[in-house]
């Protein structure tokens, strides 16, 4: 199909690293099933670097190959590295998404710093909140 | 690898005889109906032949029939012609239902600012049916118009238009029916029915894309959407489409002529689809059991999304659609699932299968076990579906 990228059809079809950590130093969900997209990341964190990362999705095809990518953007990477990652650069991993689809980026990057604030939480580590605005933000999911 | 095409409510492969049909008036016989010349007056009687044969096959007068682009044209000009019509006599009420078509949704929507008042009749959760009553019951002194579809495009369920129009008779309301659905799937004959307007499109039921028809009942003036020429009565100016309602007449003659053998057997292979999809688990099938179209399937399957389903069976050779929000390219997922009462959660995770007569009883039982391993694979990664099974949330769906 021309709707998508190969790469968005090669992680779409072959999602890398989908699954569950069941003892993860932080977990992160965000989107609801309302608006048909949600995204949970489990990472593992060892000497401030993520050694580990696994997901699960309820989405489309663009949200399934977004989380993909994210995680192996993500993975071996230190925390501090992991916290500027931007869902530009999962959309440029890509080879880009559809503009209707850039939502599917934008919930990758929330999901991700959804699970380093749990992280950071579960560990009594302080952080600056600004680093994680409230909610996600519905207006990106408009057309 | 097998590819069994089942979206036939998006479109149809054309038939042989349509396609046929269709050749001379490409390149030998191109003239304009509207020349006086033989090359013109060829096209004009082939013209003549096809508005016989599509009336013919509807039981109308060829005077009842105008050829439109299509069905979202002929929903149109029904709705605006009963709505002018209306507006002369200060009648400015129209009724339809929430589950139309958008052709017929949107152009309400546009009466509705230019000052009508549009009520929107809820349908039955689940099967999508509307009574005769309800309509009864709504019709006001000033109701110009009832518009209720004759069947559903993406569930599939067959409304009692025939009980609809008898009652908008006995009031003596105007009503249009779109038929797109059902014209070359089920008996639709104007004159049993009783409707005042009827639309229908050439490729839903094997002709050519960009031509439709309206059917408007004689003594009716239907007004013109589209201005210049007196081409189809003056009704809908310019140069017809020739070689397209040739076709169009062509694929709906044969349609016609096979409805019952092609009905019979699409249907019993739809129903050992629905079957063997009930086996999937914690799904629900939208539109009615009995009240439905014969090449129609839909259901919801709960904890995943509809497009990522709809990739991977294509991955599998199975061509469908589907009502999520990511396949319909806005935020919400089909107005049809949500107004049959689908919450938002298992709206996204629909599947639509419109099949032809010519997906076989194995082509079923091959989707069936497609549409199984996709349905798990999707589920295994859904956190959905992993709060479903663990109880964290509660199933909307039966096991």
């Amino acid at each position: 199909m021309a709707l998508y990228s190969e790469k968005v059809m090669d992680h779409f079809r072959n999602p890398r690293n989908v699954g569950v950590i069941e003892d993860a130093d932080g977990v992160g969900e965000v989107g609801n099933a309302k608006c048909g997209d949600i995204m949970k990341f489990y990472i593992k964190v060892d000497d401030d670097v993520v050694t580990d990362i696994k997901f699960e999705t309820f989405g489309c095809g663009s949200a399934i190959a977004s989380a993909s990518m994210a995680t192996e953007l993500i993975k071996g990477q230190p925390v501090s590295e992991v916290l500027t990652l931007t869902n530009k650069a999962v959309v440029e991993a890509l080879d880009g998404l559809p503009p209707h689809k850039i939502h599917c980026s934008v919930l990758a990057e929330e999901v991700i710093k959804a699970a380093l604030k749990d992280y950071y939480d579960r560990h009594g580590i302080a952080y600056d909140p600004e680093l994680f605005p409230d909610d996600h933000d519905c207006e990106t999911c408009e057309l | 690898m097998k590819y069994i095409y089942a979206d036939n409510g998006a479109t149809t492969r054309m038939s042989d005889a349509a396609v046929a049909a269709m050749l001379p008036f490409l390149q030998d016989c191109y003239g304009n109906p509207s020349s006086l010349h033989s090359v013109g007056q060829k096209a004009a009687e082939a013209l003549v032949k096809a508005r016989e044969t599509v009336a013919r096959c509807l039981n109308a007068d060829p005077k009842e029939i105008t050829f439109t682009s299509g069905g979202s044209e002929a929903d149109n000009q029904a709705i605006l012609t009963a709505a002018a019509l209306g507006r002369k006599k200060g009648k400015t009420h129209i009724i339809s239902t929430t589950i139309e078509h958008h052709a017929v949704l949107h152009t309400l929507n546009k009466l509705a600012k230019e000052g009508f008042e549009v009520t929107l009749l809820p349908v039955t959760p689940g099967t999508g049916l509307v009574t005769a009553e309800q309509v009864r019951d709504a019709i006001r002194d000033d109701t110009c118009l009832v518009s209720v579809m004759f069947a559903n495009n993406e569930i599939g369920t067959i409304e009692p238009v025939k009980e609809i129009a008898a009652v908008c008779k006995e009031k003596k309301v105007l009503f249009h029916t779109d038929a797109v659905q059902a014209v070359g799937h089920v008996k639709v004959d104007v004159k049993d029915l009783g409707a005042d307007f009827l639309a229908l499109s050439g490729h839903k039921f094997h002709g050519p894309k960009g031509v439709g028809a309206l059917y408007c009942r004689r003594g009716i003036l239907l007004q013109s959407l589209i201005e210049g020429g007196a081409q189809e009565r003056g009704k809908r100016a310019g140069t017809e489409n020739l070689a397209a309602i040739v076709g169009m007449a062509a694929a709906l003659e044969e349609s016609v002529k096979n409805l019952d053998e092609t009905a019979r057997r699409t249907t019993a292979v739809r129903d050992r689809l629905i079957k063997g999809l009930r086996a999937v688990g914690h799904c629900v099938l939208n539109g009615d059991r009995e009240n439905r179209l014969p090449g129609n399937v839909n259901y919801c399957f709960e904890g995943i999304e509809g497009e990522s389903l709809l990739l991977l069976l294509d991955d599998r050779g199975v061509a469908a659609s589907s009502g999520s929000a990511c396949t319909s390219g806005s935020l919400d997922p089909s107005h049809v699932l949500l107004a049959i009462g689908r919450p938002h959660e298992i709206a996204h995770g629909s599947l639509r299968l419109s099949i032809d007569e010519t997906v076989t009883e194995e082509d079923a039982d091959y989707i069936v076990e497609q549409v199984k391993e996709v349905v798990g694979y999707l589920r295994n990664m859904s956190p959905v579906w992993r709060d479903l099974k663990s109880g964290k949330t509660a199933f909307i769906t039966e096991e």
